[in-house]
């Protein structure tokens, strides 16, 4: 690990730019440059179409920049292998998406254990100790022993969640966390956002397009054009 | 490699019909193959254990390979000489010197060696004439080389020292012509000799051809009949070590210039039918297996088009390209394994089933039910086959899985 930036920015994009090739490139983000500190709750609002989910993907190292390139935690990963970004994306970085996705054949427990099982350095009951714990912080303590279809939309969300947490990330990017969610559920969602930012210290990137949700925010980047126009 | 083969297992329960489907495929195959294969070889190897117990492995005959050529041709070699109403000299057949020949044959390690005359006869039985091949033996001798004398269902070889003009028949020769022990026919010979023989014992070696043409004299008497005193056309060799009877044919033909066979060569016809027969059995239970892939192919894309989804987010989740391959080539292995187990069981219930079948059939060989291989290599191989196979239809699916992008996935679904 390279020396501690002094600002402790967990995620750092230098102008980054994404070209999707083809006989008409489409440019998803341009020259974006960006810093997101420990402990920031960070909402990425935008017009669809804007380049929000892009960016958020290039943050996750899911997609590799045209240009430019994605620091995680002060280290650079353009040079990295795509087994490398995977290793960074299971230790560092926990996902949240619009549809929960977790897998249908695997029982509740199962889904929130899997990450930790392929990060390995944990024996079995260590594992499935953890992520109940996991799930009984996030208020799942009803569904450990369920299968997903058993869920309601808003327990499989918070699932998918304490997924995101198994291997203890200090980043959570979330792809419209809420947007398949009622009110009362998006607003359970991210109350547990919250807690995560204020009592764990971990930094959250929410891509949303509720202005609700923005509003309550720490920090809101506003894209349009894939281009940062206000933050 | 836990996780993976949970994920594995989870998607081939949750396509519980189609993997039951495949597995079936792949265990006939597995299971038709050990069936088919113990039931060929069991043949083969039955056929093959005849040949080389009931005749020589060596046998040298009054011919040659190639005709003796012209004096002429032989002083200018590869001149241009043509040579016109050339007429073969009448000269006497039969092995020259043919005593010191079983001398020095008999001198080589691990050889046993008999003399005989072989030569067409009708044999005459009442109102009935049929054409035999009679073979002029000392018995002495004759026994050391086939296996005649366990051979005989009544009489014993040695009947010939005791009686005058015995003759030994094949038992489909013998009821051809409808004689039985102590009858006696007559004999005749392209020479034009007659003998009156009394039959002293009747054979069946199992080899059709041969016990319904054969039939065994003393050497004396045969030369006798055929009117070629002390002459003797063929010397059989028999060898402790099989293996070796090309090797000492091609050395003694070198030798003795005459044509010298061995048993492979004398059976060649049929053993090169036995390759065709392999050849089938090969392309038949591999196409078995073949349609076994695929099946497991279908299984395999399918999963892979339907489970899209679930490997984009196994990979944000931090599982990489060789996670996602050997998710799914697991699928297709534990198909193939599993597969080849239960095949194991359908070959073997299978060959069971053939053992118990009884029944009566003459082709090369007289056998009261199908003759079975038991090898355990045969398992082997069907295994091998089927879990490569089984690897091989995984492998394009799996690998199309591996490539896929999460993002173009996820992208899509929201």
């Amino acid at each position: 690990m390279p020396a501690e930036l002094p600002t402790e920015l967990v995620v750092e994009a230098r102008s980054l730019t994404r070209i999707l090739p083809g006989t008409v490139p489409v440019t998803l983000v341009r020259d974006i440059d960006l810093g997101i500190g420990a402990s920031e709750f960070v909402a990425i609002t935008g017009p669809s179409g804007s380049g929000k989910s892009s960016l958020l993907y290039l943050l996750g190292l899911l997609d590799r920049p045209t240009e430019g390139e994605v620091l995680i935690e002060g280290q650079a990963t353009g040079d990295l292998s795509d087994s490398d970004l995977a290793e960074l994306r299971l230790t560092k970085l926990g996902f949240v998406f619009q549809f929960h996705f977790l897998l249908p054949e695997f029982g509740v427990l199962q889904n929130v254990m899997l990450p930790m099982r392929k990060a390995g350095g944990r024996d079995a009951r260590e594992i499935r100790a953890r992520a109940e714990q996991i799930l009984i912080q996030l208020g799942l303590e009803d569904c450990l022993g369920k299968m997903t279809n058993q869920l309601s939309g808003g327990q499989r969300q918070r699932v998918a969640v304490a997924r995101a947490l198994a291997n203890d990330p200090r980043i959570i990017l979330a792809d419209e966390p809420t947007g398949n969610l009622d009110t009362k559920n998006a607003g359970i969602v991210f109350d547990i956002f919250r807690r995560l930012v204020v009592e764990e210290g971990r930094s959250i990137v929410a891509v949303t397009h509720d202005p609700d949700l923005a509003a309550r925010t720490d920090r809101r980047i506003h894209l349009v054009d894939g281009r940062v126009v206000a933050d | 490699m836990r996780l993976q083969l949970d994920i594995a297992l989870a998607h081939l329960r949750m396509r519980k019909r189609q993997s039951i489907v495949s597995l079936l495929g792949v265990s006939l195959g597995v299971g038709f193959f050990i069936a088919i294969a113990a039931m060929m070889q069991g043949f083969q190897q039955y056929f093959v254990a005849k040949i080389i117990d009931v005749s020589p492995h060596i046998i040298m005959k009054d011919e040659f390979r190639e005709p003796p050529r012209q004096a002429v041709m032989q002083t200018y070699p590869g001149g241009a000489v043509r040579l016109e109403g050339v007429k073969p000299e009448d000269e006497p057949r039969g092995i020259k010197n043919g005593k010191a020949k079983v001398a020095e044959l008999s001198r080589l390690p691990g050889v046993k060696v008999s003399a005989v005359l072989n030569g067409q006869v009708i044999l005459r039985y009442g109102s009935k004439d049929v054409s035999a091949n009679l073979v002029g033996i000392d018995p002495q001798h004759e026994r050391l080389v086939s296996r005649i004398e366990d051979d005989l269902i009544s009489g014993q070889l040695d009947d010939l020292y005791g009686t005058a003009n015995g003759l030994i028949l094949g038992e489909g020769l013998a009821a051809k012509l409808g004689a039985r022990r102590g009858d006696t026919l007559t004999a005749l010979s392209t020479a034009g000799a007659v003998l009156k023989m009394k039959v002293v014992g009747v054979f069946n070696t199992g080899i059709t051809t041969l016990d319904n043409i054969q039939a065994y004299a003393l050497l004396k008497k045969a030369q006798v009949l055929q009117n070629r005193v002390n002459v003797i056309n063929e010397i059989r060799l028999r060898l402790d070590d099989v293996s070796q009877a090309e090797p000492l044919a091609r050395r003694i033909e070198q030798r003795f210039a005459y044509r010298t066979e061995s048993w492979e060569e004398s059976n060649r016809n049929v053993l090169g039918i036995f390759v065709i027969q392999n050849g089938i059995m090969y392309s038949t239970t591999g196409a078995i297996l073949i349609v076994a892939a695929f099946g497991i192919f279908n299984i395999i894309s399918t999963v892979v088009m339907e489970k899209t989804r679930d490997i984009a987010i196994l990979k944000s989740l931090g599982l990489t390209h060789r996670d996602i391959e050997i998710i799914f080539l697991l699928e297709g292995l534990l198909v193939g394994v599993v597969g080849t187990l239960l095949g194991w069981l359908v070959g073997y219930g299978l060959t069971e089933v053939l053992a118990s079948i009884r029944f009566e059939i003459e082709g090369f060989v007289r056998t009261e039910g199908f003759r079975l291989n038991y090898s355990f290599g045969n398992y082997l191989f069907a295994g091998a086959m089927a879990v490569l196979a089984a690897a091989f239809a995984a492998f394009l699916p799996a690998r199309k899985a591996a490539r896929l992008d999460p993002v173009d996935i996820i992208r899509g679904a929201a």
